[in-house]
């Protein structure tokens, strides 16, 4: 879906609109980890275990807050930012506050075994599918 | 409450322009604050996923373009299940209208936020005015 494309542009194109049909799909289902709740969340998939990647711009990676407990997982932090006192201010369309996310995935993960990462205000968690909840071959006697 | 406000999901805005684009991939807005200080004229544009290699400035007769490009290749082998954002190029133009000194035009790039200095041409700074 997402590889060897012949130009940037059809590369970027394909993932924008795999990522479109995918809009707020009910993957995830309802509750208070619906979409519109800060930070926004794109969850992929990859060999079976989970991405999760999360746009947090201007958010220092020391004031994030990642927790995961069975199959769910919290993000918390806070947003600031600093400008000179003395300057005047044309434009301000940037928000800053604190937030507080949970997301509970529809498989059984491996809590102890997810992965952040931090980059250029990008936060990529790799979430590993549970063991025990990888489907297993049937061979037929 | 003393933390102050909570955050809230501010939706990315497309790129209008007036040609139309060839190719139908969409490009956004970062969103940009704006200030000014004695000495400069500061941008901070958030451009989450672009990294340092890939940000483009050049002022053009009086016009600032700011070009961001994500790397798409990093995506390669993930399967969308859930989204809600999309992700494309970034790019946004600003109209100057005090003198900038091009030559000293420096950029700086954390976190994903571009911050701009655009230190202002010797004239256009204010001149302290003495009354005989």
């Amino acid at each position: 879906m997402v590889s060897s494309f012949s130009s940037p542009f059809d590369e970027m194109f394909a993932l924008q609109r795999a990522l479109e049909a995918n809009f707020a799909s009910g993957w995830l289902g309802g509750g208070t980890a619906g979409p519109g709740s800060f930070p926004p969340i794109n969850v992929f998939e990859k060999g079976g275990d989970l991405v999760a990647v999360i746009e947090l711009p201007g958010v220092d990676k020391n004031s994030l807050e990642i927790e995961a407990k069975e199959n769910t997982i919290r993000i918390a932090g806070r947003k600031t930012i600093k400008y000179d006192e003395k300057a005047s201010v044309h434009r301000r369309e940037r928000v800053t506050g604190s937030f507080d996310r949970t997301i509970a995935v529809p498989i059984q993960i491996d809590p102890d075994a997810i992965r952040a990462e931090m980059r250029d205000g990008v936060l990529a968690l790799f979430i590993p599918r549970a063991e025990r909840d990888k489907p297993r071959k049937i061979t037929v006697g | 409450m003393v933390s102050g406000q909570e955050l809230r999901v501010q939706q990315k805005r497309e790129v209008e322009t007036k040609q139309e684009s060839t190719v139908p991939a969409r490009f956004y807005v970062p969103v940009t604050d704006i200030f000014e200080t004695e000495a400069a004229l500061m941008l901070a544009l958030e451009m989450p996923g672009v990294d340092r290699e890939n940000v483009n400035v050049k002022l053009e007769s009086g016009v600032l373009t700011i070009e961001g490009e994500i790397d798409f290749a990093k995506y390669e082998g993930l399967y969308p299940v859930y989204t809600e954002y999309n992700v494309g190029n970034y790019a946004r133009s600003f109209e100057l209208s005090s003198d900038i000194d091009q030559e000293r035009i420096s950029a700086e790039l954390k976190d994903g936020v571009v911050t701009l200095t655009l230190p202002k041409a010797e004239k256009a700074k204010p001149r302290k005015i003495k009354v005989s």
